[in-house]
């Protein structure tokens, strides 16, 4: 495979279920986060959460890679189910799933490269060469190789979160998760960060993003999922979501992320 | 263990208790206005007075109270100097706890956020009027868990008057052992009055901690 | 004549000239230094046994397991509590007791002051664990790094320069708490004054107030470069962690 980016992708069935949740919930004590959430994320599609703030998009994203603790519900991986309550056995999963966060979450005493390196060679033990092998090719493609050995301060925001998702794509992993990614970057640094997603979409990585880019969403989502207070309220495709929403609330958030007009 | 030992040295033990009580609050209470003083002095930037505060801190921080004691209370008379053994340790764990309690004020005015002075000064307040209402009440409150840290050290730091032969706890657990060699009893009444001190302020301090954490402190 | 009981300017003059005239009497001097090296030994001998010992206590401290947690928390909290000087005294009373062996005042020093500077070192070791981010673990435990690999390659590196301040300082400490060693008969650098003192009695009365002077100026010599050294590191850690 010529693309670093698709590597081990298992872009074969386009329509067979990578992850599958079933009734979902999420508590802290009396508080309910998430109620009964399912859904399933076909290989190689895009599925885009939206949702008013304190909605749950985000805690939602956290319960797929076990950062968050679920009081009930399924979670079924690449067709085997998950032991939820299993740190362990999330240890081993996280390995492909990747993760983005909304904060630069680069280590900041690592260089650029040995972030990129750490948990293919410490975690997978991966070989040295074969690892270094794969960075070039990734940090070529984001076109940051000039900055392998600069420490993260040296980045714009942009930057950092480029190098946090080729660090996430090191891994190798079947699934990619976006928490908000550009919500702390400034406006000329979300397009460079946007454009490599929209390219990891055309590439058939499975992703599951939760953004408040709405043009973005309508143009990278298969799938668009609109989360209220902790319930899937509509799920569609992203044509349908954005030209005809079904619910009052759907619309209503619509119509507050509409961009004011000038006029 | 021998309870009947114990409770033989128990009146003992109970006056040296009140003595490490009475020298270690005395000790606090000076080393606490002399360290406030030290602090404004360099949060003022007061001439000459903020050097002597940098001095005086500098030299009782980095130099060990035994030595501090011995050259007060053995090497002023030598030169013709005499001072009482209760004057020697009040003066020395005062000045010592106040080089100490400089720092804790210094570090509550130092933790109060820019953007509070700089709303002060937007709102017009003059300097005294910020000090008066901005600064002292706030920069008092955030000092209040290391006042109390250092309290702590005071008490702990009073064993060492036992070189001068105050009589206080340490000094009476080690006469009591060098005449009758009950070491196990009169070390288990030492460590037991230190705790019934020491975990009530230890327990407040964590109890402060907290508080400031969470930055519930009332600042009026 | 009692040089004390009435002090004129003469007298005071000329009784100072002569008492600082010890110091530099014979090797007195190299005698005092070679006493702050004992002491010295045994600050670094307790640090070198401490700290590593600590650095472990601190890393237990974090783990999910309440009673491991606990037991630490009261084994700080003891040496928290008692006065170093009283846990100078129990090691040296209980220590020769339990085991049934002779042990030197330096051993007996070197492990009230190993295990004190253990619990200390515990504590700073933990605040500095549990100040590093939550995103940052998050994104560890995203790559898939399990509690060790957190611990190595997250929390220690980003919190290491907020530590070694804190342990100088705890060493500077150390350092003049030996000053307590004498009341354990080690021959320390007060314990070398004091002999010098003696043995000069008759004819320096007023050798105490040189002798004390000088070992004062010792241990600021060796302690304040120490306490500098922690405060610069000190502010360098923090502008690093705002920036």
């Amino acid at each position: 495979m010529d693309d670093p980016t698709t590597a081990n992708l298992h872009a074969a069935d386009p329509d067979s279920v990578l992850l599958s949740v079933r009734h979902l919930k999420k508590a802290y004590g009396e508080h309910t986060v998430l109620s009964d959430v399912s859904f399933d994320v076909p290989k190689g599609k895009v599925v885009v959460l939206l949702g008013p703030s304190g909605s749950g998009k985000s805690t939602l994203i956290r319960c797929l890679n076990g950062l968050e603790s679920i009081q009930g519900g399924e979670i079924v991986f690449g067709g085997v189910p998950v032991d939820t309550s299993s740190e362990k056995e999330w240890r081993r999963l996280r390995t492909s799933i990747g993760m983005v966060f909304q904060s630069y979450d680069l280590f900041p005493n690592l260089t650029v490269a040995d972030n990129i390196r750490l948990a293919p060679l410490k975690v997978q033990k991966r070989p040295k060469a074969e690892v270094e092998r794969q960075m070039d090719a990734l940090l070529g493609d984001v076109r940051l190789s000039q900055y392998k050995d600069a420490l993260p301060r040296e980045l714009s925001g942009g930057q950092k979160q480029r190098i946090a998702i080729v660090r996430a794509l090191a891994m190798n992993p079947r699934l990619m998760l976006f928490d908000e990614v550009t919500a702390s970057l400034d406006p000329e640094m979300v397009r460079e960060v946007l454009e490599l997603m929209l390219r990891l979409a055309r590439r058939h990585m499975t992703m599951i993003v939760v953004t408040h880019e709405m043009e973005f969403a309508r143009r990278v989502a298969d799938t668009v999922m609109f989360l209220d207070e902790g319930r899937i309220l509509e799920r569609g495709s992203a044509h349908d979501f954005f030209t005809s929403p079904a619910t009052d609330r759907a619309k209503g958030f619509l119509e507050s992320m509409a961009p004011v007009s000038d006029e | 263990m021998n309870w009947t030992i114990v409770a033989h040295s128990l009146p003992l033990f109970a006056r040296a208790f009140i003595v490490t009580l009475r020298l270690s609050a005395i000790s606090v209470v000076l080393a606490t206005v002399l360290g406030l003083a030290l602090a404004l002095f360099r949060e003022y930037r007061i001439p000459v007075l903020s050097q002597a505060s940098t001095a005086v801190e500098e030299v009782f921080r980095n130099t060990p109270l035994l030595i501090q004691l011995f050259f007060l209370y053995y090497g002023f008379p030598s030169i013709g100097i005499k001072l009482t053994a209760s004057f020697c340790a009040v003066f020395g764990m005062s000045v010592l706890g106040a080089a100490y309690m400089s720092g804790a004020f210094q570090g509550g005015f130092g933790g109060i956020p820019r953007i509070q002075i700089e709303s002060a000064r937007a709102l017009g307040l003059s300097t005294p009027q910020m000090i008066r209402y901005v600064t002292l009440p706030q920069g008092l409150a955030r000092s209040v868990p290391a006042i109390a840290a250092n309290a702590i050290f005071i008490v702990k730091e009073t064993s060492v008057f036992t070189v001068i032969a105050i009589p206080e706890l340490t000094n009476t657990a080690r006469d009591l052992i060098g005449m009758y060699y009950h070491t196990n009893e009169y070390l288990f009444e030492l460590v037991v009055s230190y705790a019934i001190i020491l975990i009530p302020m230890s327990v407040v301090l964590t109890l402060l901690e907290r508080r400031v954490r969470r930055g519930s402190f009332r600042t009026s | 004549m009692d040089p004390s009981a009435l002090p004129d300017a003469l007298s005071l003059a000329s009784a100072t000239s002569r008492g600082v005239g010890v110091l530099v009497a014979g090797d007195n001097v190299t005698r005092l230094l070679e006493g702050l090296w004992t002491s010295l030994s045994i600050a670094g001998l307790a640090l070198l046994i401490g700290v590593p010992l600590g650095v472990i206590l601190g890393a237990l401290r974090i783990t999910r397991n309440p009673i491991v947690r606990g037991v630490l928390r009261v084994y700080l909290e003891f040496f928290r509590i008692i006065p170093t000087l009283v846990v100078l005294f129990l090691a040296y009373y209980i220590l020769p007791a339990e085991f049934n062996v002779q042990v030197s005042g330096p051993t007996v020093a070197v492990v009230a002051f190993g295990l004190w500077v253990s619990a200390e070192t515990s504590d700073t070791v933990r605040g500095g664990l549990v100040s590093v981010p939550d995103h940052q673990i998050d994104a560890g435990k995203a790559l898939g790094m399990n509690d060790v690999q957190l611990l190595w390659h997250v929390r220690l590196p980003q919190s290491i320069n907020l530590m070694i301040p804190a342990t100088i300082n705890l060493a500077t400490r150390v350092i003049k708490t030996t000053s307590l060693l004498l009341l354990i008969s080690v021959i320390d650098v007060v314990t070398v004054g004091q002999q010098i003192m003696e043995a000069n009695r008759m004819t320096h009365p007023d050798a105490a107030f040189w002798v004390y002077g000088f070992i004062f100026l010792l241990y600021f010599i060796v302690c304040w470069p120490l306490a500098r050294l922690a405060q610069t590191l000190e502010k360098r850690a923090k502008e690093r962690n705002n920036g």
